[in-house]
């Protein structure tokens, strides 16, 4: 239809009452978000194809795995490994709700069977192994799941000699699964020990926020640790820490600069130049990704070129 | 402090009250000997038996903790101290700290030269502090790893004693990265090649217990806990109430038997009867025997199978559906 027509059937909808009713504060919602830390209005697509990263401010939000999948690992290479894992309740666990059906929620809330995806990708032509956790799923905590599939994705790239990299993003150990969660830490602990002896790389990458179990296991080991500008990551939490020491925290306190300056991190770096620098980074330890006996053969070649 | 009276717990009070009424009645007894009265005693004595014995064995979570917190509970010098009076006790991280929390030493167990590392609570209000509670900076992380790393070195069976509410939420503790120094404990240890046994002897509190945790054999004491969060963390996040602390107590099942039946403890160490304090002597006698049969039955395996038993253990853990 032309434009002439198109106005008038607006106009005849108008007059027989239909116009477009204002928008529910659900869709409302959904279209747009304000920035936590600017409160800048932001148009929710524009957020999106900006990486999740406030065009005004700089402030990094909370990427969901699959997203973040997107941003990083080129278009259409991704492999996801394990996906047919999914939690039981070892416990019997009940506190006002019981643990099954709080699972069920969890899943209907984010759309993903556990807080963890794993896989293999490419990243700028270079396969790598890789864990994204979604804090969106039960608080991105760590229960057998998680710590199940970061196991099998650290034996995998350790099989088939790819670099490993996972981005964490976490409250902690599951609590619902007791001293299960617990044992996740020494288990995916140890699967990183065979891993690095193997002379294998692992790059750390901590997201807002990462907290607990998971900061006390795989998060710290990387053989190099970036952090997401902003990101919140520690073991204990900033109100538990206040509480007992009864003593207020410095404003940056647990940020990813504040942990940059207490030499607990490599880099800081921007989501816009993640992709690029992991690129780099496993580029330059290229050499050490070959099967051992080629770098054996190589010998005192190794450092020539 | 077998020669102090123990203080009752509240689970306790029936006990205590009957024992209270014995007293009195041996009192009336030694005032006027002879008479029925001594039927009456011997009844009591019999119903006080009868009593402890079904009060131990019929102990709720929260009764558990409640014994495992002790304050007369014996802490891990009382365990070095016992064993060998004259073990060597080292200091340092080499890196600028000595953590009273974190003790470690070179200990002879039954002919048996180890290292021996342990959480340290205090007794008086002073060694509490001095100890901070039990809870490690994460320098007493890393103390305990030198001495990973010394064994290692010298061939030396590991023995540890977990007794720590866990990680102290501290300023230094964050800036020190505590994660960072138990996650690396957690590698390090899952990769020695010499016998590693943990024993939980009172609390074994999320990662900080964790931390000197990973070993061939988890051994507990019968009144001893290991949970993955304090009960008290756990009623405040998901019951939001401190009130619901034996809720969440039962609901994560962290008592000894508990834990052998999930499969993360390999045995439970009987206590003397009312738990550890009441007999220290025994309490470390029965330890050490447990201790020393795990430790020959390790000894057996070659070094490599050692580690592979070690992380194959812990490779296990975990309750998922796989369809
Ligand atoms: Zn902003």
């Amino acid at each position: 239809m032309d434009l002439k027509e198109w106005f008038a059937n607006r106009k005849k909808k108008t007059e027989q009452g239909e116009v477009k009713q204002p928008l529910t504060t659900e869709e409302y919602c959904a279209l747009w978000t304000q920035c936590f830390q600017c409160r800048e209005l932001l148009y929710t697509r524009d957020l999106r194809s900006n990486l999740d990263v406030c065009p005004k401010c700089q402030y990094h939000f909370r990427v969901g795995a699959e997203q973040r999948i997107e941003q990083l690992v080129d278009a259409g290479s991704f492999v996801e490994t394990e996906a047919k894992l999914s939690s039981a309740d070892p416990l019997g666990f009940v506190d006002s709700e019981p643990y099954p059906k709080r699972l069920l929620e969890a899943e209907r809330r984010s759309g993903l069977k556990e807080a963890i995806i794993t896989g293999v990708g490419n990243i700028e032509d270079q396969k790598a192994a890789l864990g994204i956790m979604d804090f969106g799923h039960f608080g991105g905590s760590m229960g057998s799941v998680v710590g199940e599939k970061v196991t099998r994705l650290v034996e995998k790239a350790e099989k088939e000699r790819l670099p490993l990299i996972l981005i964490s993003s976490s409250g902690g150990a599951r609590m619902q699964e007791g001293i299960l969660s617990l044992m996740q830490l020494a288990k995916t602990s140890s699967a990183l020990k065979s891993f690095s002896d193997a002379g294998l790389l692992y790059i750390s990458i901590l997201s807002e926020p990462t907290y607990g179990g998971v900061t006390a296991s795989f998060a710290m080991l990387g053989d190099m640790i970036i952090a997401e500008p902003g990101a919140r990551v520690g073991f204990a939490g900033r109100r538990v820490i206040e509480q007992t020491i009864r003593q207020k925290l410095p404003a940056d306190f647990q940020t990813a600069e504040y942990l940059m300056s207490h030499g607990q991190v490599d880099m800081v770096i921007e989501r816009h130049k993640l992709k690029e620098a992991l690129a780099g980074l496993i580029k330059f330890h290229g050499q050490a990704l070959k099967p051992s006996s080629v770098i054996q053969q190589k010998g005192a070649a190794l450092y020539s070129r | 402090m077998a020669d102090k009276k123990p203080v009752p717990l509240e689970f306790e009070q029936p006990l205590a009250l009957l024992a209270q009424q014995i007293e009195a009645l041996e009192l009336q007894i030694g005032e006027n000997p002879g008479g029925d009265l001594e039927n009456d005693l011997e009844r009591l004595n019999k119903q006080y038996d009868q009593l402890k014995r079904s009060l131990y064995s019929n102990l709720r979570g929260i009764d558990h903790l409640a014994l495992a917190r002790h304050p007369q509970r014996p802490y891990t010098r009382d365990y070095f101290d016992r064993w060998d009076s004259s073990w060597t006790e080292m200091h340092g991280d080499r890196k600028g700290a000595d953590d009273p929390a974190m003790v470690c030493g070179l200990l002879h167990l039954d002919g048996i030269n180890i290292v021996a590392v342990g959480t340290q609570k205090g007794r008086s209000l002073r060694d509490k502090q001095h100890c901070n509670f039990g809870m490690p900076q994460p320098e007493g992380y890393r103390k305990a790893l030198r001495m990973f790393h010394h064994a290692e070195k010298f061939r030396l069976p590991v023995v540890c004693l977990i007794d720590t509410p866990g990680a102290y939420p501290g300023l230094h503790a964050e800036e020190h990265n505590q994660a960072e120094a138990i996650a690396v404990n957690l590698l390090e240890l899952s990769g020695l090649t010499v016998p590693v046994v943990a024993v939980v002897t009172g609390e074994g509190g999320s990662g900080g217990a964790l931390a000197i945790g990973v070993a061939n054999r988890i051994l507990m004491l019968e009144h001893s806990v290991y949970s993955v969060i304090s009960p008290e963390g756990c009623a405040s996040i998901l019951w939001r109430s401190a009130d619901k602390v034996a809720e969440a107590c039962q609901a994560m099942k962290m008592t000894a038997k508990e834990i052998l039946a999930l499969g993360v403890a390999d045995e439970v160490i009987p206590e003397p009867l009312g738990g550890a304090h009441q007999n220290y002597e025994l309490a470390a006698t029965s330890l050490k025997s447990g201790l020393v049969r795990h430790l020959k039955e390790l000894a057996t395996l070659a070094p490599e199978d050692l580690r592979k038993n070690r992380q194959s253990k812990f490779r296990n853990f975990g309750a998922f559906v796989e369809a």
